[in-house]
């Protein structure tokens, strides 16, 4: 914004606009999220009917406190998708848009609105580290469209992806298998697994194991050496893993009977993974959803935003506005991560949005400020993919010190025996009996103590309180003996043991009653 | 039989009754007869050494045995209903404190009857005396270091006295220096038995004791009072050896071996060495380059907690010594059971050093009617963490550190460490980003699946009942998916 930084502008406007792509039924600010907004300070504006194919009504806005009005010509624009050259033009001068910009498949877009002394900020071009997860519309926009692609499978495939065992016969449960474990995969993966059908998934990184296996998926590693993700994204993969890929892709095309594939390169063309010829190996009444349509696909013969039947009777999926069909969902993902975008640039919580360049993520994503295209930003070393998942090494904690040997333990072992032989052997008869007396004990301690239930230590510690006051045995045999000392000492003794007897063992009953099953 | 064969024998039985007794506690449903078997055998031991006594001493004093015993019974009785479970932990100090000074006075009496009257009265053999003189010294040092460590234990875990490890220059040589001097001590002793040697070891020992856990953290205390437990079972044991009575050498014995066997599951469940933890707390440690690890956190709010809980299929509990001193055991009682109304699997992780006592954790929840069969060892519940929507570690830190397992450099490597980074959501309840006892620096909080939520951790649980009371019931969960799915 304007380096201007007198404390006494009015609070800015933020407006929230209708979309006017076709098909898309999102919303850049809900209800709950334009709360948000209002709480960093700013005023609201919401134009008239702009969240109705989302399920938000004018009223819903109107009720937390955000206006109907004229939205295009206030300070900050919120946008899902890109504008259009008629939208631009009703920008106000000196205004910021936020939205999907796609900076680098689109310089043309950059190039108009850098026509006009205008900021833009691209929510796709928050980087991915930990910090800016919370505004990352890719990932949440990418989890509801894997999620939706099982449904859409789902919807056209004619069978249940549950197991089951009915009256009428047994029904095995459907295959199906996720292309690329990323955000939309591991979704896809979720959501087929708990429709309870067998998941299995491919990825080129063999890090994301794991994390198939945690959604209940299996991870079906392609056996050629890759090296790993250093930004979160997968890479473009070498010639020989292609080959084997391929082959693995041909051998599940027979077996299964879903397929979705999100296989995504950034800035390329998405990556080919089933052939015509796969489709054609697939069981009739197949589905394949095709994540990457509007990239190209990853299977041949995909057509963007249409469905299409095989000569075998496989269909292949081919939506590009997956996230769109889950309005209301995506509508708030999306407004969430908007919020804490405009929160970050609300540092002072005061309705003014203010642009720090030094901050990783609004360089990032500001691709023009003041008329001046800032695309791309420079490289930024920050990437955390691999590090933020070190959880996937086993935790095996080396022991601090290495156990004994056999002969060092048998040694130790033996050279005790010999010292005890020796102690009483020399001892006096009487010390050598009470020796034997307590020594005994104590093994027999360690084993019955061992055996002791780990929620029952603290009743054993306090039962063991109430049992070592047995001690006022010695003080009962010398109380009323010799001096007047003496007795008195005992009694003292007395007093204290007593207190140790019969409230530990009152203590402790009072605890076992506690005590009580599910 | 005379009436000293039968106080042997009833000595004999008392023996078997408190092993009994020891092995009734290793399970929730002969834990109560154990206790039976407990009182059975001290009744029966004290009726038949009072009758044995009664026949050499005065009414007087038989009355005043009476008195004595009254008294101490109903102090005892009186402390035992009112003490909160929240401070057993001082409770156990305190009686350990009894038992060693006990083991003191008795040390000095057998002084004052034998060896205050010139060297070997009549009822002890010429050739014993040496050893009895070595007898009561080791009964009043073991007496005594128990009595002072234990009230300081006391102090500390009353927070009396501040729980930092009290840091002396050469700390370790003192304590070393202090049992050579005892050893010296002992054996002039045995030579020319005098008052002056005897107040000299008395007040050694009572300083050794005091030292020996004024150095030790708070966080060390589970090791501290089962290690305490163990001293007062050996005090008793010495004094049987000084006034040669079998059964408080076996009942010395068997609670020594407890006290000791448990010492070592404490350690064992830090990685630690017993040495090292008497010989000091981690932070005489230098912090090392983990504890620089930092990063972001993210905040949750209770409403947005108890969203998450609601929608969760299992949750999983990790309480630590927060939860005791924020006395939330009764909230989070309540919360499990309003998540299990829900169709929720709702359980507990508990880490055997959690708390300051062992086992402190289960009594809480146990008194806050938390069943018991839903409160799990760190080993029970380990390996089904990866599997669980919610970890909420309540007032634990160090026991939930992934830096154990995984960063070799971490002073606490190698300890064992409930994994709840390994679940899908983990929220921490804390007041604030400081360190744990440890000091180290856990990379739990700053790990993408966890959330803190600050504040004290009753507050922040009965926000979370708030929130889902606001959310109103919910009809139970659906029922398990259909176990039927073949090929799985």
């Amino acid at each position: 914004m304007s380096a201007d930084d007198s404390t006494h502008h009015p609070p800015q406007r933020l407006g929230v606009v209708t979309e006017s792509a076709p098909g898309e039924t999102r919303v850049a600010a809900t209800p709950s999220t334009v709360r948000g907004l209002l709480a960093l300070g700013y005023e609201v504006v919401v134009e008239s009917g702009a969240g109705s194919a989302s399920g938000f009504t004018d009223a819903a806005y109107t009720e937390v406190g955000a206006t109907i009005g004229e939205a295009w010509s206030a300070d900050v624009v919120l946008k899902v998708n890109a504008p259009s050259t008629g939208e631009i033009a009703r920008l106000s001068d000196g205004a910021t848009l936020v939205g999907l910009l796609s900076p680098a498949q689109r310089p043309d877009l950059l190039e108009a609105l850098s026509e006009r002394p205008l900021t833009a900020l691209a929510l796709d071009a928050v980087p991915r580290i930990s910090r800016a997860q919370s505004m990352d519309v890719l990932s949440s926009m990418a989890n509801i469209a894997g999620y939706r692609a099982v449904i859409e499978a789902a919807h056209v495939f004619g069978r249940f992806f549950t197991g089951q065992v009915t009256a009428a016969g047994k029904v095995p449960p459907a295959k199906v298998l996720v292309a690329g474990a990323g955000v939309a995969g591991l979704a896809a993966i979720g959501a087929a697994s708990s429709l309870g059908a067998i998941v299995r998934a491919t990825d080129p990184r063999p890090e994301v194991a794991d994390q198939v296996k945690s959604l209940g998926g299996e991870y079906l590693p392609v056996n050629v050496a890759q090296e790993a993700s250093t930004d979160g994204y997968a890479k473009a993969t070498s010639a020989d893993y292609d080959r084997a890929a391929a082959a693995l892709y041909h051998e599940q095309a027979k077996d299964v009977d879903i397929v979705v594939t999100t296989a995504l390169i950034p800035g390329r063309p998405a990556p080919r993974l089933l052939t015509a010829a796969d489709v054609a190996a697939m069981k009739p009444g197949s589905v394949v959803v095709d994540m990457a349509a509007a990239q190209g696909g990853n299977v041949e013969g995909t057509v963007a935003g249409r469905t299409v039947v095989t000569e075998n009777g496989v269909t292949i999926i081919g939506y590009t506005d997956l996230a769109s069909r889950l309005p209301a969902q995506a509508s708030q993902l999306f407004g969430t991560n908007l919020a804490n975008l405009v929160k970050l640039l609300t540092p002072g919580k005061d309705g003014r949005l203010v642009i720090d360049f030094e901050d990783v993520v609004q360089r990032a994503v500001t691709v023009v400020r003041s008329g001046e295209t800032t695309w791309p930003p420079p490289p930024v070393a920050v990437s955390a993919a691999p590090a933020a998942q070190p959880a996937v090494a086993p935790a095996a904690p080396a022991p601090a010190k290495p156990g004994l040997s056999t002969a060092a333990r048998s040694g130790l072992i033996g050279a005790g025996l010999l010292a005890m032989f020796l102690l009483v052997a020399f001892a006096p008869a009487q010390l050598a009996e009470n020796f034997t007396v307590f020594t005994l004990a104590v093994v027999i301690g360690y084993y019955v103590i061992g055996k002791v239930h780990h929620a029952l230590h603290t009743p054993l510690m306090s039962v063991t309180n109430a049992i070592s006051g047995i001690v006022v045995i010695g003080s009962l045999l010398q109380i009323g003996h010799e001096s007047v000392l003496v007795t008195v000492l005992s009694a003292v003794a007395i007093l204290l043991t007593s207190v140790n007897i019969f409230g530990g063992f009152a203590v402790t009953r009072r605890m076992l009653n506690m005590f009580s099953k599910g | 039989m005379t009436s000293t064969t039968a106080a042997h024998a009833a000595d004999l039985v008392a023996a078997l009754l408190f092993i009994l007794s020891l092995a009734g506690l290793s399970q929730h449903r002969t834990s109560r007869a154990g206790v039976v078997y407990g009182i059975a055998g001290m009744a029966l031991a004290l009726v038949a050494t009072i009758v044995v006594a009664s026949r050499s001493i005065s009414a007087g004093a038989v009355a005043l045995i009476v008195l004595a015993m009254a008294g101490g019974g109903a102090i005892g009785l009186w402390r035992a209903r009112r003490v909160e479970m929240t401070q057993m932990p001082e409770l156990i100090a305190v009686l350990h404190s009894f038992v060693g000074l006990a083991a003191v006075l008795i040390g000095w009496n057998s002084y004052l009857e034998v060896e205050a009257h010139g060297s070997g009265p009549a009822h002890i053999a010429a050739e014993l005396v040496r050893i009895h003189h070595a007898e009561v010294f080791i009964g009043i040092f073991i007496g005594a270091v128990t009595f002072t460590g234990s009230i300081v234990a006391f102090l500390k875990l009353s927070a009396r006295i501040a729980s930092r490890p009290l840091v002396l220059p050469g700390k370790n040589a003192l304590n070393v220096g202090a049992l050579l001097a005892f050893a010296a001590l002992t054996v002039w002793f045995t030579v020319s038995p005098n008052l002056g040697l005897m107040i000299a070891v008395t007040v050694l020992a009572l300083a050794l004791g005091w030292h020996l856990v004024a150095s030790i953290g708070g966080g060390d205390m589970p090791v501290v009072v089962s290690m305490l437990n163990s001293y007062s079972g050996w005090a008793a044991a010495a004094a049987g050896f000084l006034l040669n009575n079998n059964l408080l050498i076996v009942t010395g014995a068997l609670v020594g071996s407890s006290g000791a066997y448990l010492s070592y599951i404490m350690c064992k469940a830090m990685n630690r060495s017993f040495l090292s933890v008497i010989a000091g707390g981690f932070g005489i440690e230098a912090p090392s380059g983990a504890a620089e690890e930092e990063g972001e956190h993210r905040e949750i709010r209770a409403q947005e907690a108890a969203q998450l809980l609601t929608e969760a299929r299992s949750v999983v509990i990790t309480p630590g010594y927060g939860m005791a001193v924020a006395q939330a055991q009764h909230p989070v009682a309540e919360l499990t059971r309003r998540l299990r109304e829900r169709g929720v699997e709702v359980r507990f992780g508990v880490h055997p050093v959690a708390g300051r006592l062992p086992g402190h954790m289960n009594v809480l929840l146990a008194e806050a009617k938390v069943p018991y069969d839903i409160v799990l060892e760190m080993d029970e519940i380990n390996d089904d963490l990866a599997g669980t929507s919610v970890v909420l570690v309540i007032g634990a830190n160090d026991t939930v550190n992934p830096a154990a397992a995984e960063d070799p450099a971490s002073p606490i490597a190698g300890m064992p460490v409930l994994r709840v980074w390994e679940a899908e959501q983990v929220i921490v309840f804390k007041r604030s980003m400081a360190s744990g006892y440890a000091g180290v620096q856990n990379p739990l909080f700053f790990r993408e699946n966890s959330s803190m939520l600050f504040g004290d951790a009753k507050e922040s649980v009965e926000g979370i009942l708030r929130a889902l009371d606001a959310d109103g019931p919910r009809t139970p969960a659906p029922a398990a998916r259909q176990a039927t799915t073949a090929g799985r």
